[in-house]
């Protein structure tokens, strides 16, 4: 088990060190430096030459990705180039938001996800059943940002009902934050409440048809104590997987979200980034966003084991 | 001095209609006072003004050196001010200058320091501020956006405690005009903490959070009279152009600026704000490298020049905010535009036989297009594409990414797309983009009487004189240069109803950048 764990975390390091490779050969590939995205229409050769000796940028790639990778490695993400701030005031506030509209929209998608699937399972083939997969079909085949757009138009433009720009700030209270994020982390919870859902129906679903529940309902238990003694257990673990794979998501995947609610999170601050070619920010972000995804799965995997007897004691 | 004397009067009529039509009494009663009363009506003082601005990064400081985008250049003409100030009919006006004089041959200017102005820190506004300021942009270790500008200052002297003298390299009548750069904007003397802002402007900085969101305070004891309305002035940093137009319609800001051409019409339709059109020197380029095959033959330059429909494009790409173009930069709303150069048409024919005179049946050609160069520009390519396909022209589109756009693309490209913003001056408009030694003269176009004609125009202090020369050489652009300029961009802000004392303004959006200071909230 532990063995098993130690393995995950190993095989996370190597995939982070080989997503930051990744990205920073995909930056160097893009045209244009952080130089002349600063200096933009006014760059004139000298001018553009002065601020990429100033900035470092006129050594060899592979040295200052050794560069950034041994300072990241001791913990210092370094400056930013375009303003010259340390990365990690610049990050980590950011980050806090980022994370705090995904546990908003975690904390109400993935109960909801879970009963509505729960639900499904147990009235399979009836019309709540079949309504709510329409339904979810449909929030699916939505992109967030027609959904964000449409929750915009109703919600806010027409009925005036919620703010449709998520304008945080420091120091504002927590009935004002819930009111200014609600329309994001709606959009976030419609996204990602089908899928959990149609997930946890599948997964009770398979197991509600084996032997061993037919026996339990042919000893007279009742359908909710079949449901949630016998069958959801042995369930669990698809469901943590999919819970986990969603909340990934809605850390990383929170990009165009953030663009159409204006929210003052990573997403928005990395695209602003790469837009300038800030090399130090987009690597940081990356490495977060990376790391928030290798933890979730590496956390979804090892909850499998360990709520599977199965894969925990191997013969 | 006061600028809002007469608020720009917009159409009432979707107002009324869309007020009644869509039941939003609720918002409508008792709140929005339609801007025909707001005219006769006295401002107000009080209230939080909320801006959405597009144009602001995490990278943006209060350096007036390097104030580049439309976020950081409201906010510090909240914070400072400038030495003289662009009105709506496009004059310069007295701002910490108070008066001027130049020499006879407009190489000496002397001007007079407004008098009782305070800093933020309640320092009083000396000689040695505006000098101190003022050389911010010189010298060789400057890093100012500024410095070509500032580099025809030969000297910057105090004269006495009220008055400095500014000493050109060359007569230049147009100085004050060249003040106006809303880089020139003043600091007290030695001041270096560019994160806690220090000036004479309408407002105090209280909370800052570079690219996302700022908030002023008034200042109470600011100089320019009837300004500085409201109590506090909220910046939310909204750079995509759908949460920009959203906010706006859902009520959370007062005012946004650079709407979307596609969508304007559809915005109009909301009656609970107003579009402010305003007509300035932006305009769109297609840029011939006149040192690159086929362009340097001033025949193929023409046959293009011909080849363009430019009504189409205007409707089309802009949905008709804004003018025609005339092939130069020259905007109507400069003193010095050449009304009476005849308004180039569509012509296939004229084209075609341009072509003939160049020894050409057909040409082959690729456009490099962006929406870097403007937004739309690779529609605007198309439409190009398609008029000049009756001329023989057969014109290939090769879309460039926007990232990177003006290092890789634009001044390199033999065909490409670009744009130019507004300047306050004819002069500074024809030096910056056509003069052969311009470092941005983007087409690589030279002419040697035109660079003479130039020097001799600015140092011109008879008017009369000059807008003779400036006719000649908006022909010579029109009917040599390598700049294909089909149409000139309105700017377009909305603005509440709530709002008053809003005009339109030829430089930029949102009044110049200044509008924080010259409105006020109704109700």
């Amino acid at each position: 088990m532990i063995e098993l764990i130690l393995k995950r975390v190993a095989l996370g390091i190597l995939t982070l060190l080989l997503v930051s490779a990744l990205i920073f050969a995909g930056t160097q590939l893009l045209p244009g430096d952080v130089a002349s995205a600063i200096l933009g229409q006014n760059a004139t050769p000298q001018s553009l030459a002065a601020l990429r000796q100033d900035l470092g940028l006129d050594l060899p790639a592979w040295q200052r990705y050794l560069t950034w990778l041994q300072g990241f490695a001791t913990g210092d993400l370094g400056m930013s180039l375009a303003n010259r701030q340390p990365v990690a005031d610049l990050l980590w506030p950011r980050f806090g938001n980022t994370m705090a509209l995904a546990a908003y929209a975690a904390i109400v998608s993935v109960p909801i996800a879970v009963l509505l699937g729960l639900a499904a399972a147990v009235r399979r083939g009836g019309i709540f059943d079949r309504g709510i997969n329409i339904v979810a079909l449909a929030f699916v085949s939505l992109p967030e940002y027609f959904l964000g757009l449409l929750l915009i138009l109703f919600l806010s433009v027409q009925f005036n009902l919620l703010p449709s720009l998520a304008d945080t700030y420091a120091g504002m209270s927590f009935p004002d934050w819930l009111r200014a994020t609600t329309l994001p982390a709606l959009t976030l919870v419609l996204v990602t409440v089908a899928q959990m859902m149609r997930m946890t129906r599948t997964a009770v679903l398979s197991v509600m048809d084996q032997a061993y529940v037919e026996t339990a309902f042919l000893k007279g238990l009742r359908t909710k104590r079949v449901v949630l003694r016998h069958a959801l257990p042995n369930a669990a673990a698809p469901i943590v997987n999919v819970v986990a794979f969603n909340i990934a998501y809605l850390i990383t995947g929170v990009v165009l979200v953030e663009a159409i609610f204006n929210y003052n999170g990573l997403g928005r601050f990395m695209v602003d980034a790469v837009a300038k070619r800030d090399l130090p920010l987009v690597q940081a972000a990356a490495m977060v966003f990376g790391a928030a995804y290798v933890i979730l799965n590496s956390i979804a995997d090892i909850a499998a084991i360990a709520l599977n007897p199965r894969l925990r004691h191997p013969r | 001095m006061s600028n809002n004397q007469s608020p720009f009067a917009l159409s009432r009529r979707q107002f009324m209609a869309g007020a009644a039509g869509l039941g939003l009494t609720t918002l409508a009663s008792g709140l929005i006072v339609p801007q025909a009363f707001a005219q006769e009506a006295t401002p107000k003082r009080g209230g939080v003004l909320k801006l959405g601005i597009g144009g602001g990064s995490t990278t943006d400081t209060f350096d007036i050196r390097v104030l580049n985008d439309w976020v950081p250049v409201n906010q510090a003409y909240m914070t400072f001010n400038g030495l003289v100030e662009i009105d709506k009919d496009n004059q310069v006006q007295p701002e910490l200058f108070e008066s001027w004089e130049p020499s006879a041959d407009a190489k000496e200017w002397t001007f007079k320091i407004r008098q009782g102005v305070t800093f933020h820190d309640g320092k009083t506004l000396t000689a040695e501020d505006i000098l101190y300021s003022l050389n911010l942009h010189r010298g060789e270790a400057s890093t100012s956006a500024a410095r070509s500008t500032a580099g025809q200052f030969a000297d910057v002297v105090k004269v006495s405690d009220t008055e400095i003298k500014i000493v050109l390299d060359s007569g230049n009548a147009d100085l004050p005009y060249i003040l106006s750069d809303y880089h020139f904007l003043i600091v007290p003397e030695g001041f270096e903490d560019w994160t806690k802002p220090i000036g004479t402007g309408p407002f105090k900085l209280e909370s800052y959070e570079p690219g996302v969101r700022a908030r002023f305070t008034r200042n109470e004891s600011y100089w320019k009279p009837n300004t500085a309305w409201v109590d506090a002035v909220e910046v939310i940093v909204i750079n995509d152009i759908a949460a920009r137009t959203n906010a706006m319609m859902s009520g959370q800001v007062h005012a946004i600026n650079q709407l979307d051409f596609k969508t304007v019409d559809l915005l109009k339709r909301n009656p609970n704000l107003e579009v402010v059109q305003s007509a300035g020197g932006q305009h769109f380029t297609f840029l011939m490298d006149c040192t690159q095959g086929p362009y340097t033959d001033n025949n193929v330059r023409m046959a293009i020049k011909y080849a363009i429909d430019r009504e189409q494009l205007l409707t089309t790409a802009l949905r008709g905010y804004g003018k025609l173009g005339n092939d130069h930069p020259i905007p109507v709303t400069d003193p010095f535009y050449a009304a009476d150069l005849p308004q180039r048409a569509y012509d296939p024919e004229k084209s075609k036989f341009y072509l003939k005179e160049a020894g050409l049946d057909s040409l082959d050609i690729e456009l490099s297009a962006s929406d870097a160069a403007f937004s739309g520009a690779v529609d605007a390519a198309a439409i190009f594409q398609s008029s000049a396909a009756a001329s023989g022209i057969n014109l290939s589109i090769k879309r460039e990414p926007s990232d990177g756009y003006w290092s890789n693309v634009w001044m390199k490209a033999p065909f490409s797309m670009g744009y130019w913003g507004g300047r306050p001056t004819a002069d500074q408009m024809l030096t910056i983009a056509y003069s052969s030694t311009s470092a941005q003269n983007d087409t690589h176009w030279k002419n040697e009487t035109f660079d003479a004609k130039l020097v001799e125009a600015r140092a011109l202090l008879d008017n009369a004189k000059r807008k003779e020369i400036y006719a000649e050489l908006q022909q010579l652009i029109s009917d040599d240069g390598g700049a294909m300029i089909p149409m000139f961009g309105d700017y377009l802000d909305a603005v509440s109803t709530k709002l008053g004392g809003v005009t339109t303004h030829p430089m930029f959006n949102f009044m110049g950048a200044r509008l924080a200071e010259k409105v006020w909230l109704e109700a």
